[in-house]
C-alpha cells in the first residue's frame, strides 16, 4: 500500500476506489473523541473562513464592502443589500468576460494535443526494445522536476524574432512542451501495469504495433489519460508566470493575468470587484476537481514535482 | 468572442488532427523500410515529437539560458562571472537568497507536519466526517494562487487605527484592544514571508495530507495491534510503529513541496510583488526579465536555482530507479 504514494503512483491494477474510502478495520473501535472531533472542526473552519470572507465580500455593495467587515453581512438584516453587480461589472468593465474565454482558449489545445503525442511515446518505452531506450527515460524522469521559469529568457528572444509574442500558439507550444516529460512518465508507469500477455497474444495474431497501440493500448490506458488532463489543465489555467511572461496584460490575457493587472495591481478597485474576480478564477477549477477528484489524486505525486 | 470559441475548438481538433496523420505517415514510412530495419527504427520514429518537443521547449532553451548567463544584460557580449559575482555582492539579491531559505525551511517541513497532523484526526473519524474534512482541505489545491491572493489579501487587509478593519486578522487584533498591524508589510523575523506561507500551506497541505493519510491506512493493523498487547500508548505506536513504517511517503511528500518552493513564484507576486523582503528566487528572476530587461542577471538566478534543484532531480532518479526494481 505504500508503495501506491511514491512518484509515479498510477497503475492499471490497483483499486479504483476512491483514496478516501478507509480500509476495512480489523479491530473495533470507539467513536472519536470529542477532543479529536473539535480539532478537526477548527481545522476546517481555518480552511473555509477565508474563502467564505472572499465569497460573501463579492455579493457585497460597494459601501458596504469597503466600509465594513464582511462578517457585519452575516446579520440577517443586511442581507437584503447583496447583489450580483459586482460580477456583471468584473464581466463586463475589468473584462474578466473576455479574459475566460482567453483562459479556455489557452488551456483545453495545451491539454489535450501533448495527449496522444505522449502515448505514442509511452508506448515505444513500455513495449519495444531499442539501444538508449532506458537512458532516455531516466533523462524524462529527471526533467520532470526542472523548473518552466528555465527555458523563458531564451525562448522570449525566438518568440520575439518568429513574431510569436503576445499569441496563443507561443503558451500552447511552451505548456506542450513542459507537460510532456509528466505525461510520458505517468502514461509509461501506467502501461508497465498493463498485463503482457494481452500484448504477446495481439502479437501472435499479427497485429502491428501500430494497431496494438490504437486497438488495445490507447482505450486501456484512458483512466491515466484523463488524470494527466485534469492536471494538466489545472495546470495551465492557474498559470500565471508563462502567461505574464508570455502574453501579457491586453485582449489574449487570460483570467490570471486580467485579475492580477486590472484589479489586484489596480489602485481603488473595491474589495466587492476583487473578491468577484477571485470567485471566477476559481469557478471552473473547483467544478473540474470536485467531478473529477479520482483521476486526479492518481496522478497526485508525479504531477505535483512537475516544474 | 466567438471567434475565439471556435479558434479553440478548431485548434483542439486540427492539434489532434495533425497529430494523427503525423503517426500514421510516420508509421508508413517505417513500414516502407525492409523487415528488420523498419523494426529498428519504428521505436524512434514513435518517441521522435515528444522527444523533439522536449529538446527543443526545455532542453536547448535549458543550455542557452546556461550560456546566457555569462553574457550581458542583452546577450550579446560575454562577461564570464560577472553577473554571479554583481548578483551574489548586491544587498537585495542576498536578501532574496535569505528569504528563499526562511520557504526552504519553514514551508516543507511544516506542510509534512501539518499534514500528518490532519491526516491522524481524521483517520479517526466516521468515514462521512473523514470524507468531508479532506475535501475541504484539500480543495484550494484546485485553484490557483491569483484566486487565492485575492482571498487572502482580505484576510490580511489593513486599515490605519479608528476606522473599521475589513480584514478579518485586524478585526481580531483590533477587537483585543491591539492597533492594526500592515501585515504583509512587516519584515521583522520575516513575519510578512511566515504569512505567505501560511497562504501557502492553505493551498498545498491538501496534498501533503492525502498522501500522508494513504500511507497511514496502509500500515498494517496487526503491527499496531501488537504494539497494543505490549502495552505501548498511543503516542508510542504512532512514533515507534506507524512513523517508521511511513517514511517513504514523509520524504515524497517533502521534496515534492521542497520544489514547490524552489520554483515559487505566484504566491509572492501576487501578495507582495516581492517588496517589504518577501522577494524569491522567481520574483527576482520575472523583476530582472521584465523590469530591469537584464537576459544575464535572469539567466544567472535560473542557474542558480538549477543547481538548488540537482540534488532533487538526484533523488527523483534513484526513486525511479528503486520503484523499477520493485516491479
Amino acid at each position: 500500500m505504500t508503495s501506491t504514494v511514491q512518484p509515479g503512483a498510477p497503475t492499471a491494477t490497483e483499486p479504483r476506489t476512491s483514496r478516501f474510502t478507509r480500509r476495512p478495520r480489523t479491530t473495533e473501535e470507539s467513536p472519536a473523541h470529542w477532543s479529536v472531533k473539535a480539532a478537526v472542526v477548527i481545522i476546517c473552519f481555518f480552511w473555509i473562513v477565508p474563502a467564505f470572507g472572499a465569497l460573501i465580500t463579492s455579493f457585497r455593495n460597494e459601501a458596504d464592502a469597503n466600509n465594513s467587515g464582511w462578517w457585519t453581512a452575516l446579520n440577517p438584516a443586511n442581507w437584503g443589500s447583496f447583489t450580483f453587480g459586482n460580477y456583471h461589472d468584473a464581466i463586463v468593465n475589468a473584462q474578466l468576460g473576455q479574459a475566460f474565454i482567453n483562459s479556455l482558449a489557452i488551456s483545453l489545445p495545451a491539454t489535450f494535443i501533448p495527449i496522444l503525442i505522449a502515448a505514442f511515446a509511452a508506448y515505444a518505452f513500455t513495449f519495444m526494445q531499442f539501444p538508449g531506450r532506458d537512458v532516455m527515460f531516466l533523462i524524462i524522469v529527471s526533467l520532470l522536476v526542472v523548473p518552466n521559469f528555465v527555458a523563458m529568457v531564451p525562448l522570449l528572444q525566438i518568440y520575439g524574432s518568429l513574431g510569436l509574442g503576445g499569441t496563443f500558439v507561443s503558451v500552447w507550444l511552451f505548456h506542450i512542451g513542459f507537460g510532456m516529460s509528466l505525461a510520458i512518465f505517468l502514461f509509461r508507469n501506467y502501461m508497465a501495469t498493463l498485463p503482457r500477455e494481452i500484448i504477446e497474444s495481439a502479437k501472435v495474431d499479427g497485429a502491428s504495433h501500430y494497431a496494438t497501440f490504437y486497438r488495445l493500448i490507447l482505450p486501456m490506458s484512458t483512466p491515466v489519460l484523463a488524470s494527466f488532463a485534469i492536471f494538466q489543465f489545472l495546470w495551465v489555467w492557474n498559470d500565471l508566470l508563462v502567461a505574464l511572461v508570455f502574453i501579457g496584460p491586453g485582449e489574449n490575457a487570460p483570467l490570471t493575468v486580467a485579475v492580477k493587472n486590472n484589479l489586484i495591481g489596480q489602485q481603488g478597485q473595491g474589495w466587492n470587484i476583487v473578491t468577484a474576480g477571485g470567485i471566477l478564477t476559481l469557478i471552473l477549477p473547483v467544478i473540474v476537481f470536485l467531478s473529477m477528484q479520482r483521476y486526479f489524486v492518481r496522478g497526485l505525486t508525479a504531477g505535483s514535482v512537475k516544474g | 468572442m466567438g471567434i475565439k470559441i471556435a479558434n479553440t475548438i478548431l485548434t483542439v481538433v486540427a492539434g489532434v488532427g495533425v497529430a494523427l496523420v503525423l503517426y500514421w505517415l510516420l508509421n508508413k514510412l517505417a513500414e516502407l523500410l525492409p523487415g528488420r530495419w523498419e523494426d529498428r527504427l519504428k521505436p524512434y520514429l514513435y518517441i521522435l515529437p515528444a522527444v523533439a518537443a522536449i529538446c527543443l521547449y526545455v532542453l536547448y532553451p535549458g543550455l542557452q539560458t546556461i550560456e546566457y548567463s555569462f553574457a550581458n544584460a542583452t546577450s550579446t557580449k560575454f562577461v564570464g562571472f560577472d553577473n554571479y559575482t554583481k548578483l551574489f555582492s548586491s544587498n537585495g539579491f542576498q536578501q532574496t537568497i535569505l528569504t528563499t531559505l526562511v520557504w526552504i525551511v519553514v514551508a516543507p517541513v511544516a506542510a509534512v507536519l501539518l499534514g500528518l497532523l490532519v491526516a491522524t484526526l481524521v483517520d479517526r473519524l466516521s468515514p462521512r466526517g473523514e470524507k468531508t474534512a479532506k475535501t475541504i482541505v484539500f480543495l484550494p489545491l484546485a485553484i490557483s494562487a491569483v484566486g487565492a491572493g485575492t482571498i487572502w489579501r482580505l484576510v490580511y487587509a489593513y486599515a490605519p487605527a479608528g476606522q473599521p478593519q475589513i480584514g478579518i486578522q485586524n478585526a481580531i487584533v483590533t477587537a483585543l484592544g491591539f492597533d492594526p498591524v500592515a501585515w504583509l508589510t512587516i519584515r521583522t523575523f520575516y513575519l510578512n514571508t511566515l504569512l505567505l506561507i501560511v497562504m501557502f500551506l492553505w493551498l498545498q497541505m491538501g496534498f501533503s495530507m492525502v498522501l500522508l493519510s494513504a500511507a497511514i491506512k496502509g500500515v498494517p493493523t496487526d503491527t499496531m495491534e501488537a504494539g497494543r498487547v505490549d502495552g505501548a500508548n498511543e503516542r508510542q505506536i504512532f512514533r515507534r510503529i506507524v512513523v517508521p513504517q511511513i517514511m517513504p511517503t514523509v520524504v515524497t511528500v517533502y521534496v515534492t513541496v521542497l520544489i514547490g518552493v524552489l520554483k515559487l513564484f505566484d504566491v509572492v507576486y501576487v501578495m507582495t510583488n516581492g517588496n517589504f523582503n518577501t522577494n524569491v528566487l522567481a520574483t527576482e528572476f520575472f523583476n530582472q526579465l521584465f523590469t530591469n530587461f537584464n537576459n544575464g542577471f535572469a539567466a544567472a538566478i535560473v542557474v542558480i536555482t538549477i543547481l538548488a534543484v540537482i540534488p532533487v532531480m538526484i533523488f527523483q532518479v534513484r526513486q525511479f530507479r528503486l520503484q523499477e526494481a520493485n516491479r
